[in-house]
């Protein structure tokens, strides 16, 4: 009895899932760091809540994109250390759903975390909580996007030395799209305009990318995998 | 044609065409960026508003559009080179990179100098010159991860996805610069006066434009050669060019 | 030479690694009930043919094929009847010796717990289904990863290394296993430093610089 493609999909989710939660220090990492950074910047500016909420959506996505970015570097650096990462590939279900199973279970518990903290966050920035849905969906549709977007970095960077200097070099300038958008669309749910068009754009990035990048993950990975 | 297409597949021809195209487009280029800083310095007339200051469009536009082109052919080369496996197209990718970078390097330091008479200040975050420095890091990106690779085909491999995958996105990342410039009223978007320009300032300009694609083609070729030597040096056919 | 429709065959492979032509245009055929020990000193290229024929490495020149269709054309099938034994156990610590093979065996055939107990039972570590692959020791993982092989039920097996880490008893384990397999109509490739003492055809490919 031959495994279908959903059976193959949910099952990798499963193991990574499992994985992940059986270190969980390694999932909070990334949340801390999104705090920390959020921290520094007042701390840096030392400014009123009132003039904080002025830059507070660009702090909070320049913030959220950093973490995001911090926990890409694991992806497939544990799986392509001991061996596991070649017996996903013969497996029969091609690298494209090895790589869309794992980058979403991956984003499940690291971008999806990063979207439940940031009320947190924001209110110590001072975005008003009727922002809140806006900021909340622009987040999740931009660390998603990030994670397919890292997911090729992370794919072609695998096994490098300073592998993740190098991964957020590539996945920056790439990355600067969503951040312009994302942060736009907090600004303007924090200044009462209307949202719509920085999320529709958002959105179109990120199914624009949710569909091409699984393919150029996966062939980064053949190359590096060689 | 087709034949022309395999032709180009093999290392040593596309050698010795570099060597034999290299002198005519150096005579070339040299002649139209001759006649463009000419005319274009000379006897191109001032600028109503700018004074002399916009002279430095005859380097920083040609320069801006030629990043953007060698990207291009960067990429072409690139995904030539992945699909069907031919390995001159990495030669040509890992020529026009350090190429292209100088080329954004030098529109964004032209346009830097450009903005002290026009904005007052060296730095703007106006629409191009954004879009122009993230194509700068693109660039970067990709050298950076072509030489991170012991294994030199493997490196070849990695930085021509990425440079593949760069190219989609130079359209998307420019879009949304100036769509996010637009909405925040700072600097003035300095903008030409595109085809109402007269004549005496755009002809120059054109030569400057075509001057700088024959000299990329011309630094192209030297490179090429260099490249494909480096590659192929464990072959016959080098070993005999070199003893000769 | 005519080239029998069933079984594995590799074609002129050749493999560069940098400047390094590390085969230089291997040709071989494994028959169904056939087993290939490819065995040669250090660097000679034994891993990177293991890897060109289960097709995560694609040669510069040559092919291989399976059943007489290429397994660069014909991935899906070709994995599908293929199980790889890298030279790492290739277990994840965090996970138990069960949970590894669900994952790993439950992607190519639906599977039973049971069957995955009594796979693990076969090769003698049944004590260590439920305990993280960390705390098991070098032998007990080279068994676990054996037990994998087994329970994909792949009719190609390709073996870098199986004797390793293991003792007396364990080795004999592995020559029990490939011969069971090889005579129940499965082809292996085994790359082994070491003599191996099969009751089977074994076909020798030697290595060397």
């Amino acid at each position: 009895m031959t495994v279908s493609a959903w059976q193959a999909f949910w099952l990798i989710v499963q193991r990574e899932m499992r994985l992940s939660f059986r270190r969980p220090e390694q999932l909070l990492q990334p949340l801390v760091f999104f705090l920390i950074v959020t921290t520094l910047f007042p701390l840096g500016l030392s400014l009123q809540l009132s003039l904080l909420r002025d830059i507070a959506p660009g702090v909070l996505w320049v913030a959220a994109l950093l973490s995001a970015l911090l926990s890409l570097d694991f992806l497939f650096k544990s799986d392509a250390d001991d061996g596991t990462l070649e017996q996903l590939a013969l497996s029969g279900h091609g690298l494209t759903l090895i790589v869309a199973a794992k980058t979403l279970a991956h984003w499940l518990v690291t971008g999806l975390a990063l979207v439940v903290v940031s009320p947190i966050v924001g209110t110590a920035l001072g975005i008003p909580i009727e922002a809140f849905a806006t900021m909340l969906l622009s987040l999740a549709l931009g660390t998603l996007t990030l994670s397919w977007l890292g997911a090729i970095g992370a794919g072609l960077t695998i096994g490098l030395r300073r592998g993740n200097v190098l991964l957020s070099l590539i996945v920056l300038p790439l990355a600067t799209p969503l951040l312009i958008f994302g942060a736009a669309a907090t600004e303007r749910a924090v200044s009462g305009t209307s949202v719509a068009g920085a999320l529709y754009f958002l959105a179109a990035l990120c199914v624009f990318t949710c569909t091409l990048a699984p393919f150029a993950a996966a062939a980064a990975l053949r190359i590096t995998m060689e | 044609m087709w034949t022309w297409f395999y032709k180009l597949a093999s290392p040593p021809y596309v050698f010795g065409v570099a060597a034999s195209f290299r002198p005519w487009l150096f005579g070339a280029a040299a002649l139209a960026i001759g006649y463009g800083l000419i005319a274009g310095l000379g006897f191109a007339p001032p600028d109503y508003q700018q004074g002399d200051a916009f002279r430095i469009i005859y380097v920083h536009v040609p320069a801006a559009i030629m990043s953007v082109t060698v990207y291009t052919v960067m990429a072409a080369a690139s995904a030539v080179a992945l699909i069907w496996r031919i390995k001159v197209g990495h030669a040509v990718a890992a020529a026009s990179a350090p190429i292209g970078a100088s080329l954004t390097l030098l529109a964004l330091v032209t346009g830097s100098l450009w903005g002290k008479p026009m904005w007052g200040t060296y730095w703007a975050w106006d629409p191009r010159l954004t879009s122009e420095l993230i194509l700068l890091f693109l660039y970067v990106g990709v050298m950076s991860l072509r030489s991170a690779f012991e294994d030199p085909a493997q490196g070849d491999r990695a930085a021509a996805l990425l440079a593949v995958v760069g190219v989609v996105n130079v359209p998307i990342v420019h879009f949304s610069v100036v769509w996010w410039n637009s909405l925040h009223q700072g600097a003035t978007i300095v903008t030409l006066e595109g085809p109402k320009m007269p004549g005496s300032m755009l002809w120059p300009l054109l030569s400057m434009w075509l001057g700088f694609m024959l000299f990329y083609g011309a630094v192209l070729c030297i490179r090429v050669q260099g490249e494909v030597l480096n590659r192929e040096r464990q072959s016959a056919w080098v070993r005999e060019a070199i003893k000769s | 030479m005519s080239i029998a429709p069933d079984g594995l065959s590799v074609d002129k492979i050749h493999v560069w690694r940098g400047d390094r032509h590390v085969l230089q245009g291997v040709s071989t055929h494994i028959s169904r009930g056939e087993l290939l020990h490819v065995s040669g000193p250090n660097g000679t290229g034994k891993t990177t043919l293991l890897r060109v024929v289960s097709g995560l490495l694609r040669p510069e020149q040559g092919s291989v094929s399976w059943r007489g269709q290429s397994i660069a054309t014909h991935r899906t099938e070709y994995q599908a009847a293929l199980a790889y034994a890298a030279h790492e156990p290739a277990l994840k610590g965090d996970l138990t010796a069960l949970e590894n093979l669900r994952f790993s065996v439950g992607l190519k055939r639906r599977c039973q717990p049971d069957e995955l107990r009594a796979a693990l039972d076969r090769t003698k570590v049944a004590a260590c289904a439920d305990l993280p692959a960390r705390v098991l020791s070098a032998g007990q993982r080279r068994r676990v990863s054996l037990a994998r092989v087994i329970a994909m039920q792949a009719s190609v097996w390709l073996l870098d290394e199986p004797y390793a880490n293991l003792d007396a008893a364990g080795s004999e384990l592995v020559s029990e296993l490939l011969q069971a397999h090889v005579t129940a109509g499965g082809l292996a490739l085994v790359v082994a430093h070491r003599e191996l003492a099969l009751a089977c055809d074994v076909r020798r490919l030697e290595l060397n610089s």
